[in-house]
């Protein structure tokens, strides 16, 4: 089945490839353009990197973006895994209608959600700011969680635990030490998952954050549209390695993962990350 | 102790689901305070009268959704509406011959497929920049053009339909290219060599046997790229202008500058009803594959 694959299916797929990173390529070289207007290479420079440092609003937004990221990974990390257990491990009345219904915050587009929040948060007197864009991003975050360990907790082999249990261990001694270890991982990946979204979101958050909070993207949503500075390749540049770091390893973490415990299905290349979608 | 192992088991027979219940509280209880009750506000919302300052006032009318009767407004629907689909179809062609690539390539899968998954994964916000950077007047694009003497003055890019529609494929390909891939992985490959054992040429192999059991994939991709594009923002409001709104730009001026929030709320609620019907048909045609007993 491995044929050589015809000339026009690699030069499509060569093009979309191109089309796909070329241009996060050349955001990332300008970045150390040594010039503020023209896009001519004029050396290598520092200097928009250091230009950064110079702003308080990004070092703020970074901050801001930090702390809502942890606190929301933690939040929908833990609340995430525990919808996954129950649906992994449980059958109950309505249990194909919770599936359903965790997929769609996944679907339903960002502005939907966001202003829709804004609405429930102006109605509740709720002053716009951490608490807010955290409540948001947790929100958002459940699903991916679930997603993600769910697909561990069915790969995994149920017999141990069955085993555990035979041999004398109780349902919490089980949970602690056959069925967390096991989990581990995905938990991982979840919440990498989870903090990158929560990171990377503008849409949502720009309907949730008041005048004195803004995240990160907003930050860089206000210099994309007010200024031309090479600044913003190179915080475009920051964001776009942390992201790539945290991706990769939560894809490693998923992989590692089907082939070691693939005694069943090794043959078969899961790929939850593949699976699953930012909304 | 073996005998709380044989007591779990009674006691889960004869309480079905209350376990599970415990489990789910906490997270059901979040996603329906902060997803299912504020779209219910929203949709409330979508019926009420306008108030003074940007909120509502008490009552029921529905001239919020007949002002979308207006050429105005109606041109925006159609707007949002055919580029999405233009958007999916472009995307379709372009991402199902990279799914079949990625299926098909032994040893440099992983690879190929971790870099699909890493845009789909990094920040829209970051990625319509890059477009930006390309394609404004003072871009590397119009720099190039210059330079080669292919232009005499900056060609206008930014701020076009075309714009918009490069920024929309460019940020929604990986949502294609995932799904079709995930069922053409799964594809039995030994149908298509007995296929070819009976004689069909290649092309046959891919019209009678590749592409329809692809089809799910193909579905859920287009559902994938459809609906986030419907919804999408940020593209038209970075690439498009004032001239290129799409409902999502609607939706947003209500609730900054027009500060009508129970019209935002009903353009709000008409992107997702159409997310709810594209969802149905997808459904639908899931099951029906399914019954058929397609995989």
């Amino acid at each position: 089945m491995n044929r050589r694959a015809p000339g026009w299916l690699l030069a499509v797929s060569g093009g979309v490839y191109a089309f796909l990173h070329l241009p996060l390529l050349i955001l990332i070289v300008f970045s150390f353009n040594n010039s503020k207007f023209s896009v001519e290479w004029q050396g290598f420079t520092f200097r928009w990197y250091q230009r950064l440092l110079e702003r308080p609003e990004i070092l703020h937004g970074l901050k801001l973006s930090l702390l809502v990221g942890l606190t929301a990974t933690l939040i929908s990390t833990f609340l995430g895994t525990l919808l996954a257990l129950a649906l992994g491990r449980h059958r109950f009345p309505g249990r194909r209608g919770v599936q359903a219904f965790l997929y769609l915050p996944i679907v339903t587009p960002e502005i939907v959600v966001g202003i829709s929040l804004l609405i429930l948060f102006v109605l509740l007197h709720l002053p716009l700011g951490f608490a807010t864009i955290t409540i948001a991003h947790v929100a958002f975050c459940i699903s991916f969680v679930v997603v993600v360990v769910l697909a561990r907790i069915q790969g995994m082999d149920q017999h141990l635990e069955e085993a555990a249990m035979t041999l004398g261990a109780d349902e919490l001694a089980t949970f602690w030490q056959v069925t967390l270890p096991q989990l581990w991982p995905g938990i991982l990946a979840g919440a990498l998952l989870a903090f990158t979204m929560s990171f990377d979101d503008f849409v949502i958050t720009s309907f949730v954050s008041g005048s004195g909070s803004s995240t990160l993207p907003i930050v860089v949503y206000g210099m994309v549209r007010k200024t031309i500075e090479p600044s913003i390749n190179a915080i475009s540049t920051i964001i776009l390695l942390v992201t790539a770091l945290l991706i990769y390893l939560a894809d490693r973490l998923i992989r590692v993962d089907s082939d070691s415990s693939g005694l069943g299905d090794g043959r078969k290349h899961h790929h939850p990350v593949a699976e699953t979608s930012p909304g | 102790m073996p005998g709380s192992w044989r007591r779990r088991v009674v006691r889960r027979v004869s309480y079905p689901g209350i376990q599970a219940w415990t489990l789910l509280g906490p997270g059901m209880f979040w996603l329906i305070s902060f997803f299912v009750v504020p779209l219910l506000i929203m949709l409330a919302y979508s019926f009420m009268p306008r108030g003074i300052y940007g909120g509502v006032e008490r009552g029921f009318t529905l001239e919020h959704y007949a002002r979308f009767f207006n050429p105005l407004y109606l041109e925006i629907l159609q707007r949002t509406f055919l580029w999405s689909l233009a958007c999916t179809v472009i995307c379709l062609v372009l991402g199902y011959p990279v799914a079949y690539l990625i299926a098909r390539s032994g040893r440099w899968r992983h690879l190929l497929l971790l870099l699909v998954v890493l845009p789909f994964w990094t920040s829209f916000l970051v990625r319509t920049f890059a477009m930006i950077f390309l394609l404004r007047d003072t871009g590397l694009i119009n720099d190039w053009l210059l330079r080669l003497g292919l232009a005499r003055e900056p060609m206008t890019m930014l701020y076009t339909p075309t714009a918009v529609m490069l920024g929309l494929v460019y940020g929604f390909l990986p949502f294609m290219i995932l799904p079709v891939y995930a069922s053409l992985e799964k594809l039995d490959s030994s149908l298509l060599e007995a296929a070819e054992v009976l004689g069909a040429r290649p092309s046959a192999r891919f019209w009678r046997i590749t592409l329809p059991l692809s089809i799910p994939g193909v579905v859920a991709g287009s559902l994938l790229v459809f609906i986030p594009a419907l919804g999408s923002f940020l593209t038209p409001d970075l690439l498009g202008g004032a001239k290129q709104m799409m409902i999502g730009n609607l939706v947003q001026n209500q609730f900054s500058a027009a500060r009508n929030w129970p019209f935002g709320s009903a353009a709000s609620f008409i992107v997702m009803a159409l997310v709810l019907v594209a969802l149905l048909i997808y459904l639908r045609i899931q099951g029906r594959q399914t019954s058929a007993g397609l995989p």
